[in-house]
């Protein structure tokens, strides 16, 4: 195949690309988005082996490293849960960051990359070089440790180290430093020391970042990750001279970005100070916010069979999910009471607020696997008026989401977030483990409201006895 | 029992033994069906530690048999003598009569509706007999917590659903249109005076047996409770806020109540049926609906006066009675609640075990009126024989009547297909300009190969942009996963590598070949993997 052939074929990758992050818009056009994708990688995988700049010694390599890659990834894409999505994701974000780390050294340590450089072109090709490692470095690192909290192998609480944001300011002063000596490097051996150097740092720099967000900010840091993962296909895209890598990374990237944008707006909070360090650091102090905030009244604790009782007088009925659902995997149950319920003639219906779950979308997924129809499920500006004429709330595993300080409070941590107003219905339950804070350690004035019932316990223990007492 | 030991003349609440007993007499007050407990009820109070004793035939008139009540763990007494000298609380609806209070022992606890302010007598007579009143009107009820024993509320809205029945039974059509063979019926039209719990309660029974309802309240912050049940709120031409505190209306001024009348007088000639339920605590029940206002109302009409037993809203209100006067119907009942003696006495019972449980923290059967607990302080009328009625104001309420300020309810909608505003124009300008000055530092600097690179990244970025915004939040997991697969495009950068050189001899072929292998497996595994659990997902989305 000529290189023109080639060029044109990735130019048709690009396309479908485009397509495919375009079909995902809606449901309807979701799977044909995925395909595009597919397609449009074998389109450019094939048109690249078959390429000038592979020859046949490649091949055996690149069909081995290609089965032993596939088998693996469609193993984990089988037996994953979708319980474990957010896990999934941010380990997959670590080998594109791992992989475009390795690419940068291999590009750099092959003299013939650089040949023909001069001036300014070889020292762009470095620069190229150094950023695409950095990031790469940074992404799996940052991945590693996003994962390691999202399948709680790591604690979820922030990690916050004294004069954390000076440390990470001498590890960007020391990264520019070698980088500048990465670019007086004479020889090849020359310019590993700086690298190694950077490396070590970059990686350092991904886990200290991701250890110091708190868990409910893990939606931000998977969609950030993503979008990392974009960013260092787009810098060895440049690395290498590679329009396809440059525009499917600048996709890529721009994609996590916007949905990281999404997520911290859905916070009310900005970016950097997400990044910057989880919840209850800053906000330690506002504790004193005065009698006022405290919350006033007592808890009405319910059981499942008043549950029930009150879930079978009602019209219309709104679910909440949090990532409490998640945990106690009570996706099935919630969906055959949904289902004994539409039968009755209940009106029920999904709240999803944009942040709930540990990723962008967790609940839809959850709820999509457990047969939920797509169309009763709404996001929170879709229903969010709809409260005051709703029956029944049941908010599982959610609290802050949930909670009326965001809107009552202005000292609250957590004021001017968007939240699902569900305090509006006639009555709300909210299935809880205990009286604990949720994430953002905030006390929840919802639960002491007079329309609110406490149902305490494990939500997918106390969801199957619900269930039980409905269909009594 | 208590009244073996000497010295309970000192102490007397102090030194009960558990179980006291809770006694429930028939209600002797003439056409009062309700009673102060029903079965149920019984048997949450057994659970709390109490023994409940209850006169025969108590139930009778709200049809629950004395066998019901020994079924739920109470035992019979066959007189009201014995039930009044055996027990140590007495649960009742109405307020005793002076044969009642004269059966009355010292220490004992009495339970009930009594009035405080219109019975002063009654007080002074129940004082003598050195006994501890809880006055279940005078709960404070802006305490978000008392709403559970708020036995007004709960009567009020049984007497609020059964004026909408009894206005039915006196009404001589339908209350739904109705389009039949034999013709068209309009929809009863519906004037509801007064929107608190009972004229709620009324518009919900009215809306929903097909009427169509008005209703006004001088407090313009229930309009919307209104609506919310069906009602239309009807409002007075004229600015005053009505809300009187403790969630009552308060006497409103002379101008207001010109326009007020002008609006009753339009309703009263338009509507069918007007309920009235305008109270205003300690005073009369003010004069709504005057005789003129019913002589220009449709004969067959009907008005239901639930104020009738205050002397009424209406002019021609006769207490008690249902008269025809120009025509209509006028239903002055004051008993509306007990002619539901089931329902009534079921609520009536809850709100009374609620305030048991309050009484009763330890479950033991032994009560304590704590008076230092505000709900309690204020339904305690009398303690030991001592007025302590009224309470004093509670210090501060929990929740203010009126609706706090505008709470800052930033709404920035995340937006699908919506920017959240423009960008301010200064910050605009920076951003532009630190834009221009990366850009031409790049020009300045940077190669015309890299240029052409650099063009195509930074329109992949808008085009991604432009792209993405429009997908759907149920979507964003398989859109990261997606994207996810598709940034293992960085496979190219290890395929390119892959393949040794043979006629490049610096070249480490061995460690590039390593390296991009490695590389290859990884990104496989995402290319393969993303994919695939990608369709697994979108496989699961279904209508």
């Amino acid at each position: 195949m000529s290189a023109s052939l080639a060029t044109v074929a990735y130019i048709g990758a690009m396309i479908l690309f485009i397509l495919s992050l375009g079909g995902l818009s809606n449901q309807e056009t979701a799977r044909r988005g995925n395909l595009y994708g597919m397609v449009g990688m074998a389109l450019a995988v094939l048109a690249t082996v078959f390429g000038p700049q592979v020859t046949m010694a490649g091949v055996p390599w690149i069909v081995g490293a290609m089965l032993i890659g596939a088998v693996i990834g469609l193993y984990a894409a089988r037996t994953v849960q979708m319980t474990q999505m957010p896990e999934l994701v941010a380990l997959m974000h670590s080998m594109v960051g791992m992989a475009a780390v390795l690419v940068g050294y291999a590009t750099y340590v092959d003299p013939e990359a650089t040949k023909g450089f001069e001036g300014a072109a070889h020292a762009i090709h470095a620069m190229e070089i150094y950023i695409g490692i950095f990031i790469g470095a940074v992404t799996f690192s940052g991945s590693v440790a996003a994962f390691g909290k999202l399948s709680g192998r790591i604690g979820g609480s922030p990690l916050l180290l004294p004069g954390r944001h000076w440390m990470n300011l001498a590890g960007l002063i020391a990264v520019i430093f070698f980088g500048r000596m990465f670019l007086q490097a004479e020889t090849i051996a020359d310019g590993m020391i700086p690298l190694f150097a950077m490396t070590i740092i970059a990686l350092l720099f991904g886990i200290h970042m991701v250890m110091a967000i708190g868990g409910a900010d893990m939606p931000v840091v998977v969609s950030m990750l993503n979008s990392y993962s974009g960013w260092a296909a787009a810098a060895t895209g440049f690395m290498l001279s590679n329009d396809l890598l440059i525009v499917t990374g600048a996709l890529v990237g721009s994609s996590g970005a916007i949905l990281s944008y999404i997520m911290c707006n859905a916070m009310n909070r900005s970016f950097i100070s997400v990044i910057a360090g989880g919840f209850g650091t800053t906000k330690a102090a506002p504790k004193v916010a005065g009698a006022a905030a405290e919350p006033v009244g007592e808890v009405n604790p319910i059981l499942a069979a008043e549950t029930a009782e009150l879930l079978r007088d009602a019209k219309n009925v709104i679910i909440v999910p949090g990532y409490g659902m998640a945990v106690a995997q009570a996706q099935h149950t919630v969906f055959e009471i949904t289902r004994y319920l539409r039968e009755k003639g209940v009106k029920v219906r999904f709240g999803i607020h944009p942040v709930a779950g540990r990723m962008p979308g967790h609940m839809n997924v959850l709820l999509a696997e457990a047969k939920v129809p797509y169309d009763i499920v709404f996001e929170m500006d879709e229903l969010n008026d709809d409260f005051p004429d709703t029956d029944v709330v049941m908010v599982i595993g959610a609290n802050d989401i949930v909670n009326p300080a965001a809107q009552d409070d202005p000292t609250s941590p957590i004021a001017g977030m968007p939240v699902l107003e569900v305090w509006k219905a006639r009555t709300s339950i909210v299935m809880k483990r205990s009286m604990a804070a949720g994430y953002a350690g905030v006390d929840n004035p919802l639960f002491y409201k007079d329309n609110n019932r406490m149902l305490f316990g494990d939500a997918k223990k106390m969801l199957d006895e619900v269930l039980m007492a409905l269909k009594a | 029992m208590t009244s073996g030991a000497s010295n309970e003349t000192a102490v007397a609440t102090a030194v009960v033994t558990a179980p006291q007993r809770i006694g429930v007499p028939r209600e002797i007050f003439p056409g009062e069906k309700r009673v102060a407990t029903v079965p149920e009820a019984v048997v949450k109070l057994v659970k709390l530690g109490f023994a409940v004793v209850v006169e025969s035939g108590a139930g009778d008139s709200a049809q629950l048999s004395d066998s019901d009540y020994v079924e739920a763990g109470a035992t019979i007494a066959g007189s009201a003598a014995e039930l009044w000298s055996n027990s140590d609380i007495v649960f009742k609806v109405r307020g005793p009569t002076p044969d009642e209070v004269a059966l009355m022992h010292e220490g004992q606890t009495l339970i009930g509706f009594i009035w405080p302010a219109q019975n002063p007598e009654l007080m002074q007579q129940l004082a003598a007999k050195k006994v501890t009143v809880l006055s279940i009107d005078a709960l404070p009820r802006t305490l978000s917590r008392a709403q559970k024993m708020d036995a007004l509320t709960s009567m009020a809205g049984v007497s609020g659903y059964r004026a909408v029945i009894e206005a039915a039974n006196a009404f001589g059509r339908f209350f739904n249109g109705q389009i039949t063979a034999a013709g068209k019926v309009p929809p009863a039209k519906v004037f509801i005076a007064g929107a608190g719990v009972a004229g709620l309660a009324a518009i919900g029974a009215a809306a929903s047996l097909g009427a169509i309802v008005r209703a006004n309240d001088t407090r313009a912050e229930v309009a919307d409770q209104v609506v919310s049940l069906g009602g239309e709120f009807v409002k007075v031409d004229y600015e005053e806020e009505g809300s009187g505190g403790g969630g009552y209306a308060k006497v409103m001024s002379e101008g207001f109540q010109q326009a007020q009348r002008a609006m009753y007088a339009k309703q009263a000639s338009e509507v069918d049926i007007i309920i009235t339920t305008a109270l205003i605590p300690g005073k009369p029940a003010p004069k709504l609906i005057t005789a003129e206002m019913v002589k220009s109302m449709k004969p067959g009409s009907v008005i239901v006066d639930m104020a009738a037993e205050q002397g009424g809203n209406c002019e021609l209100t006769e207490p008690g009675q249902v008269v025809v006067k120009h025509g209509v119907t006028i239903v002055g009942y004051t008993d509306l609640a007990s002619r539901m003696a089931r329902q009534s006495s079921t609520l009536y019972a809850n709100n009374l075990f609620r305030l048991s449980e309050e009484l009763c923290k330890t479950k033991d059967g032994v009560i304590d009126v704590n008076m230092e607990d505000a709900a309690i302080r204020g339904l305690t009328v009398i303690k030991n024989g001592e007025i302590t009625w009224p309470a004093p104001p509670i210090a501060a309420a929990p929740k203010p009547p009126a609706k706090p300020a505008a709470a800052p309810t930033a709404k920035k909608g995340h937006g699908h297909g919506e920017a959240s505003g423009p960008m301010p124009v200064g910050k605009l300008l920076i951003v532009a300009g630190v834009t221009a000055a990366l850009f031409a530092l790049v020009g300045a600097y940077a190669p015309a190969e890299f240029l052409s690179h650099f063009t195509v990244f930074v329109l992949a970025c808008f085009v991604g942009y432009m792209v993405v915004w429009n997908v759907k939040p149920a979507l964003h997991t398989p859109l990261m996963s997606v994207t996810n697969a598709i940034s293992s495009i960085i496979a190219i950068g290890a395929l390119v590598q892959i393949s040794p050189l043979a006629n490049a001899a610096e070249r480490p072929n061995t460690l590039i070949v390593i390296l991009s292998a490695i590389a290859l497996v990884l990104t496989a595994i995402n290319m393969f993997g993303g994919f695939a659990v990608t369709q697994r997902m979108l496989a699961m989305f279904r209508k």
